[in-house]
């Protein structure tokens, strides 16, 4: 714990009672900053490319929204069924991530999201197809608090989830499951050959980060009361993948300043040019890279020969 | 029967867009998420010139092939090349964003609309053969023309890497670029060349499957993930491999989307990840290649 953590911590909880008319919006950053988080635990510590984070995303909303609809309004619960939802769909996933090469992975990431997509489109009965799921009434949290037009609770309440996912996460890379997931990363090989058993470890390691990003869907389905199909989109995954990459990968705050970073930035240029702000995104994509993912926010080092 | 004959010309189709993008990835072990753009800028090159230009719909067909060739060389030349020492992460950023920024710009160019192709009288009609028998076949005119096209081109594509000075080469740098530059060859003449030819291709069938495909803004995007399909599926070290996977991609998506309308594109990514859990490393990898 560094002495600035409680403080930004703080900071970030009085801002939605700072600023009320920014609400929303800190809300949606600490959703996507879970989401951040969730992809950090598979790209950045255990080195997993995956472009199809979203499938997990996308169940956790679906679950959430689907919960409170038919079973039971309470947040907390659907919370926690979201959770545990995609944590089992992430275990059944892991054994797809685990052979072949990068692009395999790649391949049956993006498959598994796009699957989940058009099955969430054809079962229109239970999901309202292309129109999203609508009419999601949810309860109180802790049967105290309702939920609020300008979405003070919400952001609250996402706040603390992100706090209490966010320290646990912290935990877990720092714990000797954490090493040996770093181990696997740089160099599967030798860490096989000191004795971890690489497959068990990414599993489990890709199921708590599904189970995590299925928290943050959760999450948005419940401050928002709506769930569409557009969380399993190609654009959610590639989205939180640069999230990631400007705050940094393996670094559990890279997610968090990349969100911030990432909505901010969102919210200035789609105001000036609402239609085209991809191109601004592909282009700063472009550049980062060009640039160097490390070296993008240290400009004296741009010069010289990386 | 008119299914098969439906999912072989898409097949082809998805071929010649995705051989490209094959050999890069197999070249340079490039992930490159922006090989879409160049199929798209290929296919509004042939409708734009055709529709402001009243250019004849054959000579559409090379230029949409030399224009998108020499915007690859380009590119190759100016952005890609830092590319291929970078770690996948890096590759598959930057050519996402390179795929953004074409779909942005090519809606702010022309316009969001589906663009229409006009295909000229000859290539409008259809022929039925066997009416009435159990065989019965529907063969669209133009599907024929792409599917004699795209066999063409397959052919003298093989040929050119089978049997040329440069297809040994190409061969070589696949297999082992250092080793095939410590030969003398010039792996990055090779590699450019080589992507310039593949993104013309890609451009070509864009061209072609304006028609068939439909063509809009996201194209890059939408079919994106079909072509890397047919590469993940194919393997990356033959021209044969890519080819058996789109038409199994092709025949499948076409008769899933016949049959079983209202599971769709379902079919065809449950397929490909039931072959890539099987098959990691694609169906039809040489055994003792690197």
């Amino acid at each position: 714990m560094q002495w600035w953590e409680p403080v930004l911590w703080l900071l970030a909880f009085a801002a939605p009672w700072t600023l009320p008319h920014h609400a929303l919006i800190i809300n949606e950053i600490a959703i996507v900053a879970l989401f951040a988080v969730s992809l950090d635990l598979v790209l950045g510590y255990s080195g997993i490319v995956s472009l199809g984070h979203a499938s997990f995303l996308g169940f956790g909303a679906y679950t959430a929204a689907l919960f409170a609809k038919w079973i039971h309004p309470d947040p907390l619960l659907g919370l926690a069924v979201g959770t545990a939802a995609a944590c089992v769909l992430g275990a059944l996933c892991s054994a797809t991530i685990l052979r072949g090469s990068d692009l395999t992975r790649l391949m049956v990431t993006l498959g598994m999201a796009l699957i989940l997509f058009e099955l969430a489109n054809k079962f229109d009965g239970l999901t309202g197809g292309s129109d999203g799921l609508q009419g999601v009434m949810m309860g109180p949290v802790l049967g105290r608090f309702e939920f609020d037009l300008m979405g003070q609770v919400a952001a609250t309440y996402s706040l603390a989830v992100l706090l209490v996912l966010f320290f646990l996460a912290r935990r877990l890379v720092h714990s000797p499951f954490g090493a040996t997931l770093m181990a696997v990363r740089d160099n599967r090989l030798r860490a096989m050959a000191i004795g971890v058993p690489v497959s068990a470890r990414l599993a489990v390691a890709y199921t708590i980060a599904a189970g995590v990003a299925g928290a943050a869907g959760a999450l948005m389905a419940q401050t928002t009361g709506f769930a569409s199909l557009d969380v399993f989109a190609l654009e959610r995954s590639a989205d939180v993948m640069l999230i990631l990459v400007i705050g940094g990968v393996g670094w559990l705050y890279g997610g968090v300043v990349g969100a911030v970073v990432f909505k901010l930035m969102h919210d200035v240029i789609s105001s000036i040019t609402p239609q085209y702000w991809t191109f601004w995104m592909g282009l700063f994509l472009v550049v980062l890279v060009m640039v160097g993912r490390e070296r993008l926010f240290k400009p004296w080092t741009w010069m010289g020969r990386s | 029967m008119t299914i098969l004959f439906d999912g072989i010309a898409y097949g082809m189709l998805l071929f010649i867009l995705a051989v490209g993008l094959s050999v890069t990835m197999g070249l340079m072990n490039f992930i490159n998420l922006a090989h879409g753009a160049f199929a798209m800028v290929g296919g509004y090159l042939t409708v734009v010139l055709m529709q402001r230009l009243d250019v004849p719909f054959l000579v559409c067909l090379p230029l949409a092939f030399a224009g998108t060739a020499l915007l690859g060389a380009f590119l190759e030349r100016t952005l890609y090349r830092p590319m291929y020492r970078k770690p996948h992460l890096d590759q598959v950023l930057f050519s996402i964003g390179l795929a953004f920024m074409a779909v942005a710009s090519v809606d702010y160019f022309v316009g969001s609309q589906q663009q229409i192709m006009q295909l000229p009288e000859w290539l409008k009609g259809r022929t039925e053969l066997g009416t009435g028998t159990p065989w019965e076949l529907g063969m669209g005119h133009y599907r024929l023309f792409i599917i004699a096209v795209c066999a063409a081109l397959t052919v003298g594509l093989q040929y050119v890497l089978s049997a040329t000075r440069f297809g040994s080469r190409l061969r070589a740098s696949v297999d082992d670029p250092r080793v095939a530059a410590g030969m003398g060859i010039n792996v990055n003449v090779v590699f450019a060349l080589t992507f310039a030819v593949g993104s013309g291709l890609a451009g070509l069938g864009g061209a072609l499957g304006a028609e068939v495909l439909g063509l809009d803004p996201t194209f890059p995007l939408k079919f994106m993930v079909y072509f890397l399909i047919v590469v993940a599926v194919g393997g990356t070290s033959s021209i044969t491999g890519p080819l058996l996977a789109a038409l199994l991609l092709g025949v499948a998506d076409v008769a899933g989307k016949y049959y079983v309308p209202k599971l769709g594109a379902f079919i065809v990514y449950s397929l490909m990840l039931a072959i890539l859990m099987w098959r990691p490393q694609g169906l039809f990898v040489r055994q003792g290649g690197k």
